[in-house]
């Protein structure tokens, strides 16, 4: 028998915390790693120093005509003077503060969504936002001048239908899901055809189908905007793998979450609404902004049928003939803007993930 | 047989998981205020037979009324059972995503339209009485088990249900925390609110059943008073039973 005496806590060794040990621990682990490492280092000294002396050293920024173009660097004076096109594509210069406003609206519909607790009020101003972006972005009422959709381009219409194709395409996948998961067979067999028939098919084909076969089977004399076609197609295709995540989520969620409900008595939609989709989402928030980004992406896509996006625009600014050749520097400066979108999204994703953490903290 | 204050009546009881006969015709009548203890070896059907009188379960066979509604599956009726019975669960099921007094007002709010400020009021008068209402903003996950049965506990009461069920609400709590939860479940009990539990706690059962239902492969083997039903097991497989879980 023995009694011991309690032991103090005492602070960890020094060789177990700190630079060293870092270094040590993530980089210089084993001759592998190390090697790894070194060559890692090779790589970035091989590849950063000339890019930053071709972006950077030997670019051109100021000036507005090729004649600027001195250097044997990037030529930033083309983005630059293409800039209106890359922004906007071909929307009129005068109505181009309809397109300012919409943006500085979204910044006050996010700021009032931090002092909202509740969500409806918050899918209500979502949805009168969206109404009120679109007479500004269109036109046709109030004494705006309508501005045709072929007129859209750029940035603005990539905003547009990759902003379309997530608000949509959240709720539709939401009740796909929901269908997925349902016990009534008609219900669960209509979603499960629709996600599988859609995932088989690729975008590209949704879109043709969208724009070139949809339209033989109206009558002769209706049409139907380019781009709402492209917008339900992407709304259409995107629900499909929304679903399929939520799923994931849904798969999450431990019986005993769905027997707790039905015992307090909640009805089928309060028990989905209330309990399950809010612990679902949580679980799928770092796939849903996988999807997101992918989505983003993807509206590159409308392309092909005729719409000129921000990628898009590369192709239109470089074949014209004053401008010849600076292709380059249009794709590494979409690429920027492409990146700091899709990067924006990731940060807000983990934000998201932080502040519904209802785990130990 | 007066069932005048019958507040469960469960007649010829059976119920199949596909091939597997899980409850052998189940026959029980519960009165009001009374305390059934229902006890019996694992997977002998205790817990199918508590989850289908608020229709957790479904059944193939007999009939099921509580407080003179019979429970089919139409959804209405379903709903008036399930807002008179609450449910206490083994592993708590509390919702991890609401705090601890949202998971308390959830109900109240969506199902019985309580104005906010009274359930919340409600909600904190339960929490009171089981002791945790300093930890009304926590969320489920930071407490411990024994205080998240509490909380259930609590989360059950705030319907004001007339029938309560337990379905072993000890059995997933490590042992310094079995009798906060059973002292809440005494105190319960003598309030005289009809309660159906099951549990391997036989000290509960000696102190406050009126009744102990002793069950094994999907059947009612034995029923009594607790002073006989432990003194004076009749059957081989209750004194074979009692033997395995009182030897310790």
């Amino acid at each position: 028998m023995a009694v011991y005496n309690k032991v103090e806590t005492r602070e960890a060794p020094s060789n177990s915390k700190g630079m060293v040990y870092w270094l040590r621990a993530n980089l210089f682990s084993t001759p592998l790693n190390s090697a790894m490492t070194i060559l890692g280092i090779a790589f970035l000294f091989w590849v950063i120093p000339p890019f930053i002396k071709w972006s950077i050293i030997d670019a051109n920024f100021a000036g507005s005509t090729r004649a600027d173009c001195t250097g044997d660097g990037a030529c930033w004076v083309f983005v630059r003077a293409k800039m209106d096109m890359f922004m906007y594509g071909f929307y009129p210069e005068v109505e181009r503060w309809r397109i300012h406003l919409t943006y500085a609206l979204f910044f006050v519909v996010i700021a009032s969504f931090k002092y909202l607790k509740q969500a409806m009020p918050k899918i209500i101003i979502a949805i009168i936002y969206f109404i009120i972006a679109f007479i500004l972005i269109r036109g046709g009422f109030f004494g705006l001048e309508t501005i045709d959709t072929n007129k859209w381009g750029g940035l603005m219409l990539t905003i547009v239908v990759s902003s379309v194709g997530i608000v949509c395409s959240f709720p539709l996948g939401i009740i796909l899901a929901f269908g997925r998961a349902s016990k009534l067979p008609i219900i669960k067999s209509v979603s499960v055809t629709y996600i599988e028939f859609i995932r088989g098919v690729p975008l590209i084909t949704i879109l043709f189908m969208s724009s070139v076969i949809l339209p033989l089977f109206f009558p002769e004399g209706v049409t139907f905007d380019k781009l709402l076609r492209a917008l339900i197609g992407i709304t259409l295709f995107q629900a499909a793998y929304i679903a399929e995540v939520i799923r994931g989520g849904l798969q999450s969620i431990p019986s005993g979450q769905y027997e707790a409900a039905d015992a307090v008595g909640l009805s089928y939609w309060q028990k989905m609404l209330l309990v399950i989709l809010p612990q679902a989402l949580k679980v799928a928030i770092p796939n849903l902004v996988g999807s997101f980004i992918a989505l983003f992406q993807d509206t590159t896509l409308v392309l092909i049928i005729g719409l000129f996006d921000l990628l898009a625009m590369v192709q239109v600014t470089g074949s014209d003939s004053h401008w010849l050749g600076f292709e380059t520097e249009g794709y590494v400066f979409v690429t920027l803007i492409f990146w700091v979108f899709c990067y924006s999204m990731s940060v807000y994703s983990k934000s998201l993930e932080k502040r519904f953490n209802t785990n130990l903290k | 047989m007066d069932n005048k204050n019958d507040v469960i009546e469960i007649k010829n009881l059976n119920k199949w998981y596909g091939d597997f006969h899980v409850l052998k015709d189940i026959n029980l009548n519960v009165k009001k205020g009374e305390i059934i203890v229902v006890a019996g070896p694992s997977g002998s059907g205790k817990s199918t037979l508590i989850r289908c009188i608020n229709y957790l379960e479904q059944f193939q066979e007999g009939q099921i009324v509580v407080n003179d509604v019979e429970l089919t599956d139409d959804v209405k009726k379903i709903k008036a059972i399930r807002e008179d019975v609450a449910m206490v669960f083994q592993h708590f099921n509390l919702f991890p995503h609401l705090s601890i007094v949202d998971n308390l007002t959830l109900a109240p709010i969506w199902v019985k339209n309580t104005p906010k400020k009274e359930a919340i009021n409600t909600a904190m008068e339960f929490l009171e009485r089981v002791g945790i209402a300093d930890q009304a903003k926590k969320y489920p996950n930071q407490l411990s088990g024994g205080q998240q049965q509490r909380v259930a506990i609590a989360r059950s009461l705030c319907k004001n249900p007339s029938i309560m069920l337990f379905d072993e609400p000890t059995s997933a709590l490590d042992p310094e925390m079995i009798s906060e939860v059973l002292d809440v479940m005494i105190e319960l009990a003598q309030e005289k609110r009809t309660m159906v539990c099951v549990t391997h706690e036989m000290g509960f059962a000696k102190k406050v059943a009126d009744r102990v239902i002793f069950m094994e492969a999907g059947q009612i083997i034995e029923e009594n008073t607790p002073e006989e039903f432990f003194e004076n097991p009749q059957s081989d497989r209750l004194k074979l039973f009692l033997s395995q879980i009182l030897s310790h």
